[in-house]
């Protein structure tokens, strides 16, 4: 398994060179990164070179790293059926930038951009349709985003009065609250490096 | 002189028997022909990402139930999969076979849900009426086992909540011998009936090629004769060690598909067999106790472990610094999660892979120059279930 990655690591790197921005295989997984403007030749490349032949467009998901200047990142999971494994690839770039759609490679990828449209807000350049598709008619805004409140800015009733369903700024009893219950003074890293001091000490 | 055909437009759904949940279709029609289908999704969406962004591993867990509700605990796999590979602990091995087993329940809950509705899509009543007494019995022993019918949460990072009893093992075999005659009995009403034959044989035909390019997995792959199964071609768990075929269909069409399903209840059956001969004693989760909370009993003795405990509920435990991706062969195709970790107690991200998502994206294509009775049984053998689809 590491073994067919590492290969496919090397293939790519060696022949895409300077596109490849970083490659890593973490967790027995490969990951790729490149430039967003790259993006069609590097999935043309892998989907139709002989040795790769990633076939399948498994999912696309959206990240949000707000502090960070590019800071929408994008990771393309594929499959290959042939060679039995799979390749992460992963594009960072900024708000206003639009990315082109893979819909021309793989017919899947159309929902799936449009979902990532949907939860972030990325534009897609050549998109067939690019609709929202899990929210609801007329939704503003960007619900993945990590500046969206869990609570949301909405909430729908139906209004006997008004005989329809309405909408209404979200009123709620008690605001959500986010504990942290993170204790800043304990990791099992802490553990681990007592007991080697203590090792250390005995060898000493 | 040719007469001037207008195409209509006509709603299909939401509240719809034959929508499996909440689909809206827009179709297109020339006569009772359909030209185009746009599914509007999102009427059951619920935000599961967004939830589980604000949540510690453990209380993400339950949401996993909630996307397919008709196998829950396949899904749970996938994240508990996904948690562990990040953590990089070890689950003993009687947790594997205990996840094996209501797994394959969970696989049989779903193909029966699934063959006996497309049947009941098509005119036959008395196939749902049967299977869904078979159901019954199954989401007895996910009771049986975790405490709840449906909605399970019994997967846990490191193994599973609670061990089973021998009593319930005994029951599961006793099921699983007594239950290829259900699908005989089924299979007696549906596979050489002619009705169901005709509104099923080379309808919705998907090709290899087809099937590739749009994403399709589980049965939806292997219904067009590609002979790809994540529990052998990448195996997790204990599924290297168990002997079990794999149906692959021929034409690619709705009829092919059904019979997959069918073939591939009876494989499960035999999957839990071997699982239930072959299971060893021992612990159900990992002895970390930085990971899996501590034995009841202990709690009164030990400060250790009332540490652990309190830690565990409120904090939780933090994963390394990461992102996995993880996938399992759900009944409806390939389940995954995408997991970002930032080190702390809560997941940063996590993107789920919805087989049903890809697979209704499909429908437009799929229903392209059939008739508007194509369009029930064409859905009911994609396998829809909106929890999955929605998130």
């Amino acid at each position: 398994m590491l073994e067919i990655l590492k290969k496919i690591e090397r293939l790519v790197n060696s022949e895409l060179t300077t596109k490849i921005q970083k490659s890593t295989i973490e967790n027995e997984e490969l990951l790729i990164q490149i430039e967003e403007k790259d993006l069609i030749e590097v999935v043309q490349f892998i989907k139709l070179n002989e040795n790769c032949k990633f076939r399948q467009l498994i999912d696309i998901a959206g990240v949000d790293y707000p502090e960070d200047e590019k800071r929408f990142h994008l990771v393309y999971l594929f499959l290959s059926h042939e060679k039995n494994i799979r390749l992460k690839l992963l594009i960072k770039f900024q708000i206003e930038q639009s990315i082109v759609s893979l819909t021309k490679i793989f017919p899947s990828a159309n929902w799936m951009e449009r979902e990532v449209f949907d939860m972030y807000g990325i534009k897609f350049k050549n998109h067939p349709d690019l609709r929202r598709i899990l929210t609801d008619y007329g939704f503003k805004g960007h619900p993945l985003r990590k500046d969206f409140p869990l609570t949301g800015f909405n909430e729908v009733r139906y209004s006997e009065k008004e005989k329809k369903v309405i909408y209404e700024p979200v009123k709620l009893e008690q605001n959500y609250r986010n504990f942290d219950f993170e204790s800043p003074w304990e990791g099992t890293s802490y553990i681990k490096e007592v007991k080697r001091s203590e090792k250390n000490a005995k060898k000493n | 002189m040719p007469k001037k055909t207008k195409s209509m437009s006509l709603n299909f759904g939401p509240q719809h028997p034959a929508a499996h949940g909440v689909l809206r279709l827009i179709l297109e029609l020339d006569g009772e022909v359909v030209e185009k289908a746009d599914p509007h999704i999102g009427l059951l969406h619920r935000g599961t990402e967004k939830l589980i962004e604000q949540k510690t591993y453990t209380q993400a867990l339950p949401y996993f139930d909630r996307l397919d509700y008709v196998a829950p605990m396949n899904q749970e796999h996938a994240f508990a999969l996904a948690a562990e590979k990040l953590l990089k602990i070890d689950v003993p091995i009687r947790a594997k076979y205990i996840r094996v087993i209501f797994c394959e329940i969970g696989r049989i809950l779903s193909h029966i849900l699934n063959v006996t509705t497309q049947a009941l899509d098509v005119g036959a009543l008395t196939p749902s009426l049967w299977g869904f007494e078979e159901r019954e019995t199954l989401m007895t022993f996910y009771e049986r086992a975790s405490g709840s019918r449906l909605h399970a949460n019994y997967f846990r990072t490191g193994g599973v909540h609670q061990d089973i009893p021998m009593k319930l093992i005994e029951d599961i075999e006793k099921f699983c011998r007594s239950f290829p005659k259900i699908i005989d009995d089924l299979e007696g009403l549906l596979t050489d009936n002619r009705i169901f034959k005709q509104r099923n044989v080379e309808i919705g035909i998907v090709t290899k090629q087809e099937a590739l390019d749009h994403s399709f997995s589980g049965v939806m792959l292997r219904g067009s004769g590609v002979p790809w199964d994540l529990r052998r071609s990448q195996p997790y768990e204990i599924y290297k060690d168990l002997d079990f075929k794999i149906p692959v269909g021929k034409n690619g069409d709705c009829y092919d598909r059904y019979l997959c399903r069918i073939e591939e209840m009876r494989e499960s059956v035999k999957i839990i067999l071997q699982c239930i001969e072959r299971i060893p004693k021992g612990p159900v989760k990992s002895i970390d106790g930085k990971i899996s909370p501590p034995n009841r009993d202990d709690l009164k003795q030990s400060m250790e472990a009332l540490i652990h405990h309190f830690k565990l509920f409120t904090e939780g435990y933090r994963v390394p610094k990461g992102d996995v991706y993880s996938a399992v062969e759900a009944p409806k195709g390939e389940f995954g999660v995408y997991l970002i970790s930032d080190g702390t107690n809560k997941p940063y991200r996590c993107k789920i892979r919805a087989p049903g998502f890809s697979h209704l994206q499909a429908m437009d294509y799929l229903i392209r120059g059939h008739m508007l009775a194509d369009v029930p049984a064409v859905l009911g053998s994609l396998d829809i279930v909106f929890g999955e689809v929605d998130r």
